[in-house]
């Protein structure tokens, strides 16, 4: 397993409450919804989002399947499975815990 | 789960790659969809490898991908080579099915465990002895009325079994039918309960099996006898047999696998103890093994000593029915002699005792030639390496670990060892039988189980593993070194590689000088052996042990010998006591020309009929032979031997002895002198022997004794049926029992000389070749590696004998220093090989200049190639061609 750093804590997080929101999104869609939400300011690397997407999925946070789309073109989806589910709401209070003692120190300094 | 479709993965790795890319296809697919410029999205996307690579190493387990790539890089490298692959392959496969087949027997024969509860409690007594010619030793053998004693005083600590060694006896199982041969012990009632033996049909014996002698006449089969035998029938329970000239009634089967205690030949019947009638009431008769199983937690020393006092103190009451000179000669050491306690897990037997130093000699001989092997391999690989230099350090260069360089190599090994030992156990397969067959007299053939267990399994795996370092750790380490600079300018340091494949050839060459000289020792004992006069002359002799019902007067035998006499293919016939070279011989003591028992050890006495000389061929020297109508004990006739002991050499006929009679002397007048001839045993000089004119100690009459017919035919087994039906003819109550060639009982006596001498000189040729093949490589590799050097010096006018000179000899210096480590290991080992050597010493000169004029001649021979292909180097050829 790859070392966990901050910002891969922070692209699972955004991963996984995306599709807590939205079930079934290919790759594409996950990465312009991350990138539309943060207003722009957040571009996640595709060369980062796929592999972090298979990871989660080995980990059994997220089901994948392949679907034929209109048109014909084909796409691999994800959706949340419960572990996922349960992982999510670990990884916000985490979070949450984490910027909001960042920002104490912010506000202290 | 994960870590499973991790490792599935590896073995689809194309479809993982399809799929990757179908995923990351589809992200640009959706990207041109929405109208976003795909030069922009390539640009955003970053490098798609490294995305595809960053998915792939997620979902695969890459440790295991570069395993299996590492694995078909190697067979795709050992394909490449083929040639030296295959010797590679054939010498390390030669290598492990040796070792693989020598564990085989070893274990077989001395480390599996009886299958009996607990046997790491079992022991078996042991008594020191001296042997005739005053030589220290041990024997199992005790006599009953003395076990009865030790077990009472042990009682408690210990429980005592007397078991019997296996014995080919005679049975029939209808009064009318065919003798049949099978495989008797007589063992304690006790002994089956105590080893925790459960019956697989009917009943074992128990105690009250062992209460009175000659009571108890019943029989359990073994489980292996009932099957090949009966075929399992049940009904065989309550049937009779006929042995020993007595009934006795089948009452069960043994558990299936237990074959008796034994090892090395399988008990077919067990008969309880009391059935060996006045053998169980005679203390001066030593004929069984005394069994020790230990109570759980006792210490065996305590109990050693506690039977050692026991043994003593019924010695000191045995002693009392001795003769007194007899006492005094051997009384002291016998009434002091020294106990043992020897573990017996794996059972106990004289195949054991005859093959352990044998075995453990040719363990170490084909280790030995594994090593040799693994040398070979290790500087094939090396010489291998240095070619891929360049290849190791461009890998080096565009980033691979030097961890995965030293996995591919040892991966390669790893491959070649694999398909070795699959080769090497096939090979284990056959020769482990075919060994034992070489062990076995014709007449009473070894039998060992011999199954290809989890034993074997894990011995075959963990040799090959070890072989894998051992050649491929070098190599791999060398991988590990590359200097990615120094190799892609192709300048790098030739010297080192160059250093250890000289000390592969110096250790090479030592042990193959050890293996020579060792096979040199054992095949020179076997020739003296073999070539050793016996004294008589076994061609065209048959020896027919026979047996009657009742003991009856020589007379009566003397004359089946006259009927045999008149059939026609019958040159000359006689009868005697025992049959020469049987290892069964009656001594007894002599009062000769002033010297008495107390001087002398007992001399050996035979009882032969009249014409019995002539049929042997023993020439007779002096006097004459015995006439029909003299008796025991009033003539004797003496050997060469008897008479240089008793009478310093000159004429004894006429003379007048002393020999026993019963529990009184007698006068014997010797008639005649005859020549040395040899009566048990090759190794030791001629005994001291007296022919007596009668068949069996005890004077009375004979029920056992053995005809010796001279055939005219060149196949003395051609007359083999004839016999047997004629001699009871002549005498109904009389059965041939036993029919053997004097010839065989012969070579018996060099079975095992004749095993260590075959396998060791095989092994010997195996190790030539390997190391010729050696030394023939690397000279190779490195003529053609200095090259360009002895083309410059060709150049330069260098004479022919000087380019070999630089070509050979640091090799050839290598030679002498394993020569030399190879002969000083083999007079460091000589002491251990001692016993089996005959009229042959480690230190013959002979014995230390053979191996070295044989490696030297293969070592010219492997050099020579090589110095013809440096000699032949064209200068202006090579210089154009750099």
């Amino acid at each position: 397993m790859p070392k966990q750093d901050a910002l891969q804590g922070a692209l699972d997080l955004m991963v996984l409450k995306i599709l807590s929101r939205r079930s079934g999104l290919h790759g594409y869609a996950i990465m312009t919804a991350i990138e539309e939400m943060s207003e722009g300011v957040l571009r996640v690397e595709e060369g980062s989002l796929y592999p972090a997407l298979r990871r989660m999925e080995e980990a059994g946070w997220l089901r994948a399947e392949w679907i034929t789309r209109e048109g014909g073109r084909r796409a691999r989806i994800y959706s949340l499975t419960a572990a996922g589910k349960k992982q999510l709401t670990a990884e916000e209070s985490r979070w949450q815990a984490g910027t909001s003692a960042v920002n104490r120190v912010l506000r202290m300094a | 789960m994960s870590g499973w479709s991790r490792i599935a993965n590896v073995f689809r790795l194309p479809r993982v790659d399809r799929d990757i890319d179908a995923e990351l296809e589809s992200h640009f697919d959706e990207a041109r969809t929405e109208g976003r410029d795909p030069a922009e999205v390539g640009r955003e996307f970053g490098s798609r490898l490294r995305a595809h690579e960053g998915v792939r190493d997620v979902i695969v387990a890459t440790w295991l991908e570069s395993l299996v790539a590492d694995a078909i890089f190697g067979w795709r490298q050992l394909r490449k080579h083929k040639a030296a692959s295959a010797a590679a392959l054939l010498s390390l496969a030669l290598g492990i099915g040796a070792c693989t087949a020598a564990f085989r027997l070893i274990d077989a024969l001395f480390l599996r465990p009886l299958p009996v509860a607990d046997p790491g409690r079992l022991y078996v007594l042991s008594y020191g002895t001296f042997d005739d010619s005053g030589k220290a030793g041990t024997s199992t053998a005790s006599d009953y009325p003395g076990f009865r004693e030790l077990r009472a005083v042990v009682k408690g600590e210990a429980e005592l079994m007397a078991i019997s060694s296996p014995d080919r006896i005679d049975v029939a199982y209808s009064s009318d039918a065919e003798m049949e041969r099978a495989y008797q012990q007589y063992v304690s009632g006790w002994t089956f309960a105590e080893f925790g033996l459960k019956p697989a049909l009917g009943r074992l014996f128990t105690e009250a099996d062992d209460l009175k002698p000659g009571a108890h006449p019943y029989a359990v089969l073994s489980y292996d006898y009932w099957s090949r035998r009966f075929g399992r029938d049940p009904r065989i329970l309550g049937s009779t047999l006929h042995a020993h000239n007595r009934v006795f009634q089948i009452v069960g089967v043994a558990p299936e696998g237990f074959t008796g205690t034994g090892t090395g030949a399988f008990t077919d019947l067990f008969l309880p103890i009391m059935m060996a009638n006045a053998e169980v009431t005679n203390p001066n008769l030593v004929w069984f093994t005394t069994w020790v199983r230990l109570r759980p937690g006792i210490d065996p020393e305590r109990v050693r000593q506690q039977l050692r006092a026991a043994v003593l103190a019924h010695r000191r009451e045995v002693v009392k029915l001795w003769l007194p000179d007899v006492v005094r000669r051997v009384g002291g050491h016998y009434l002091s002699a020294p106990v043992f306690l020897d573990p017996a897990a794996a059972g106990f037997s004289f195949t054991q005792q005859t093959y352990r130093l044998a075995l453990a000699i040719l363990a170490v001989l084909v280790a030995l030639v594994l090593l040799i092997a693994c040398a070979n391999v290790a500087n094939l690989m090396s010489a291998q390496a240095a070619a891929r230099a360049r290849e190791m350090a461009l890998r080096v260069a565009i980033g691979a670990g030097k961890r995965r360089l030293v996995q591919l190599v040892l991966m390669e090994s790893l491959l070649l060892a694999l398909m070795a030992s699959a080769l090497g156990i096939v090979f284990a397969w056959w020769a482990a039988p075919f060994v034992v067959g070489m062990i076995s007299p014709p007449d009473s053939p070894a039998r060992l189980i011999l199954p290809a267990d989890w034993r074997v399994t894990s011995f075959a795996v963990t040799l090959t593993f070890a072989v894998t370092l051992l050649f491929g750790l070098a190599p791999a380490l060398r991988a590990f070194s590359v200097k990615p600079a120094s190799a892609l300018k192709g300048g790098d340091d030739p010297h080192a590689r160059r250093h250890l494949m000289h000390v592969l050839i110096a250790a090479q060459v030592a042990f193959c000088f050890l293996v020579h000289f060792v096979a040199g020792l054992f095949v020179s004992t076997f020739e003296r052996l073999a070539n050793t006069p016996t004294g008589f002359s076994s061609a065209r002799v048959l020896t027919l042990e026979t047996a009657s019902k009742a003991p009856e007067d020589p007379n009566i035998w003397y004359q089946v010998v006259q009927h045999l006499r008149s059939l026609p293919g019958v040159e000359s016939a006689a009868v005697s006591g025992l049959t020469l070279m049987s290892g069964r011989v009656w001594t007894e003591d002599v009062w000769a020309n002033g010297h008495s028992p107390q001087q002398y050890q007992p001399a050996w006495f035979l009882g032969i009929s009249p014409g019995w000389f002539e049929t042997m061929k023993i020439p007779l020297l002096e006097g004459r032979d015995f006439r029909p109508d003299e008796t025991h004990p009033h003539v004797v006739i003496v050997n060469q031997a008897f008479a240089s002991r008793y009478f310093d050499g000159r004429s004894p006929v006429g003379r007048t002895i002393e020999i026993p009679n019963g529990s009184a002397r007698a006068k014997a007048e010797i008639v005649g002198l005859v020549q040395d001839a040899r009566y048990d045993g090759m190794r030791e000089p001629i005994q001291p022997t007296l022919y007596a004119a009668t068949l069996v100690p005890g004077f009375t009459g004979a029920n056992f004794a053995t005809f010796t017919v001279r055939t005219k035919s060149a196949n003395p087994m051609a007359l083999a049926s004839i016999l047997r039906y004629e001699i009871p003819r002549a005498r109904s109550e009389f059965r041939v029992w036993n029919i053997r060639t004097q010839q065989e009982l012969v070579d018996d006596q060099t079975i095992r000389e004749r095993m260590l001498a075959m396998l060791s000189l095989f092994f010997a040729t195996v190790a030539l070749v390997l190391a010729g093949v050696g030394l023939y490589g690397v000279l190779d590799y490195m003529v053609v590696g200095r090259r360009r050097e002895l083309g410059i010096r060709i150049a330069l006018g260098a004479r022919n004998g000087d380019i070999a000179r630089r070509v050979t000899v640091d090799v050839f210096s290598m030679l002498l220093l394993g020569s030399a480590c190879g002969l000083g290991l083999g007079l460091g080992s000589a002491r251990y090989i001692a016993t089996l050597l005959y009229q042959v010493k480690a230190t013959d000169a002979p014995m230390l200049a053979l191996p070295a004029i044989t490696i030297l001649a293969a070592a010219l021979l492997a050099a020579l190639p090589p110095v013809l292909r440096a000699l032949r180097i064209d200068p202006s050829e090579m210089l154009r061609a750099e």
